[in-house]
């Protein structure tokens, strides 16, 4: 049953291999000559002011939740797209199926337009 | 087949398919400096081996042979590991796409994919959404302000995106009625190009092909490098071979999104205006008429790629949003509706089962969906031009 694995994690060794291989050849085999100017960080041939480790826009955050959320979304859809056609070998009803799904992105389409009120989807 | 010939076969197929996107990366650096130059009237480069053949050979030893930067007070363990993270899932997430009909050999029809997984699309979105750590970590751990700019703005778009892509492939499993992408192909391959889901899905096409564009951070979308304002985002810091890996791993990505965009679209590897190359028995002919197939189309989607970059003008960031949120996330949504409710009407009500005709119609609720949304897109209001906003 798990056979069809089998070749993906063959390639996922091959592919880890060869990115280690990569970049363990480019450390041995390029020159080394570091100075402190060549070290810092490039801001356009400008001394470097402060650190990059800053405070950054709360913005990406909620990015961040909104996707969890539309995404699990996504995922929930899937199954449900795949037995559709066909109503799961005559199981279930098509109307039924359909009717399912438009009561559940209903629900969602109610947790959009408040996201949307409340101004998270403002880029400003 | 037994045990130890499907591990030989699995191995050799694995390194032919490496080696091949390796090559076709490869080229593709190199025909997108010729298309560039050739679409900016100038040539481009043409010294290194015929045509500028040899040129991506040069340039990935020079790679090797450069030397290594690490930026001071940067975080050494991420910033090694952050090329390979995104290295990887670009080159693993090929591995479930059907690229020809079977081999056949003498022991036994060889199906020519890597792994012919039952989860199928779930293993794309899966492992392709891991790219975004690789790009995140190169900005965070590079220690410069530039760099973190173009990892946040990297992870922001790339998670955006991924909502439109993966409902708009739900429009496509909806059809093929399965996850596993050879069956998707077999159901796209009747004989006639209008059943090819780009007939009946069109609109879910442009949704993907836009969503695909703003995943592989390309123009229109390539905001986390924009080099007019980031110098060049998120591997600003990068240099050598480090480099070089979120080089090969973005136009990896660029491959496996055409491949996708054909698999899932497209038919596949299915010649179209026949059957000859879906029917058993298999011969090497055929085997090699439907590679070449694939090839031609995923070639005409990396060239669409190019194309688009030299039409289009980069977005700007509130703007990326906002189609992202606002246009392509609804969109999706009521899209997904207004099919799954046809299916079900032609289906159900009139009794259809799917063919070209069915497809046919399909392709209608399509065009009559398309008009007024154009038309509401082209009024300006969801995604604002510099204009209005100035005017407000």
């Amino acid at each position: 049953m798990l056979r069809p694995y089998l070749p993906f994690l063959l390639l996922l060794l091959f592919v880890v291999a060869n990115a280690a291989g990569m970049i363990g050849l480019s450390h041995l085999v390029g020159p080394k000559r570091p100075t402190p100017l060549k070290d810092a960080p490039y801001e356009s041939g400008m001394p470097p002011l402060g650190s990059a480790r800053e405070r950054f826009s709360i913005k990406f955050y909620l990015v961040a939740m909104l996707f969890i959320v539309f995404d699990i979304e996504t995922v929930f859809l899937i199954p449900w797209g795949t037995i559709y056609f066909g109503g799961a070998g005559g199981a279930l009803r098509m109307g039924f199926l359909l009717v399912e799904m438009l009561v559940f992105l209903a629900i969602l389409g109610v947790g959009y337009v408040y996201v949307w009120k409340r101004g998270a989807l403002q880029w400003d | 087949m037994s045990d130890v010939a499907f591990l030989v076969i699995t191995v050799v197929k694995i390194v032919v398919v490496f080696t091949a996107i390796m090559v076709g990366v490869a080229l593709l650096t190199l025909a997108e400096r010729r298309i560039c130059a050739w679409m900016q009237d100038r040539l481009g480069p043409n010294r290194v081996g015929p045509q500028g053949l040899l040129q991506p050979a040069a340039d990935g030893l020079k790679n090797i042979l450069k030397e290594e930067t690490l930026p001071a007070q940067a975080d050494k363990l991420l910033f090694l590991l952050a090329p390979a993270i995104s290295f990887v899932p670009a080159l693993l997430t090929f591995a479930v796409i059907p690229f020809g009909a079977p081999l056949h050999t003498k022991w036994g029809d060889i199906p020519l994919v890597v792994a012919d997984l039952p989860v199928g699309f779930l293993y794309i979105l899966a492992i392709s959404s891991l790219g975004v750590y690789g790009i995140t970590l190169a900005g965070w751990s590079s220690n410069n302000k530039y760099s973190l700019l173009g990892g946040l703005r990297a992870a922001a778009q790339m998670i955006s995106y991924e909502i439109a892509m993966g409902m708009s492939a739900v429009a496509v499993l909806l059809i093929a009625g399965n996850v596993t992408l050879s069956d998707v192909v077999a159901r796209q391959a009747t004989g006639t190009p209008l059943t090819w889901n780009v007939v009946p899905l069109a609109l879910g096409f442009l949704i993907f092909l836009v969503a695909a564009f703003a995943e592989t951070n390309r123009l229109p979308f390539d905001l986390p490098e924009a080099e007019g304002e980031l110098i060049a985002g998120y591997h600003t810091e990068y240099s050598a071979m480090k480099f070089s890996m979120f080089y090969i791993a973005e136009y990896s990505n660029m491959v496996t999104a055409s491949a996708l965009m054909t698999t899932l679209f497209f038919g596949g590897w299915d010649i179209p205006f026949t059957t000859w190359d879906n029917t058993a028995p298999w011969t090497l002919l055929k085997t090699i008429a439907s590679v070449a197939m694939f090839g031609a189309k995923v070639g005409f989607f990396l060239f669409l790629y190019i194309w688009v970059r030299w039409t289009l003008p980069r977005f700007r960031y509130d703007q990326l949003m906002a189609l992202g949120w606002r246009v392509m996330l609804p969109l999706a949504l009521v899209y997904l509706t207004v099919i799954a409710t046809a299916i079900w009407y032609l289906h159900e009500r009139l009794g259809w089962v799917y063919d070209a005709r069915f497809a046919l119609a399909l392709g209608a609720v399509n065009v009559a969906l398309a008009v007024p949304l154009f038309f509401v897109l082209d009024r300006g209001r969801l995604v604002s031009g510099s204009v209005a906003r100035e005017g407000a």
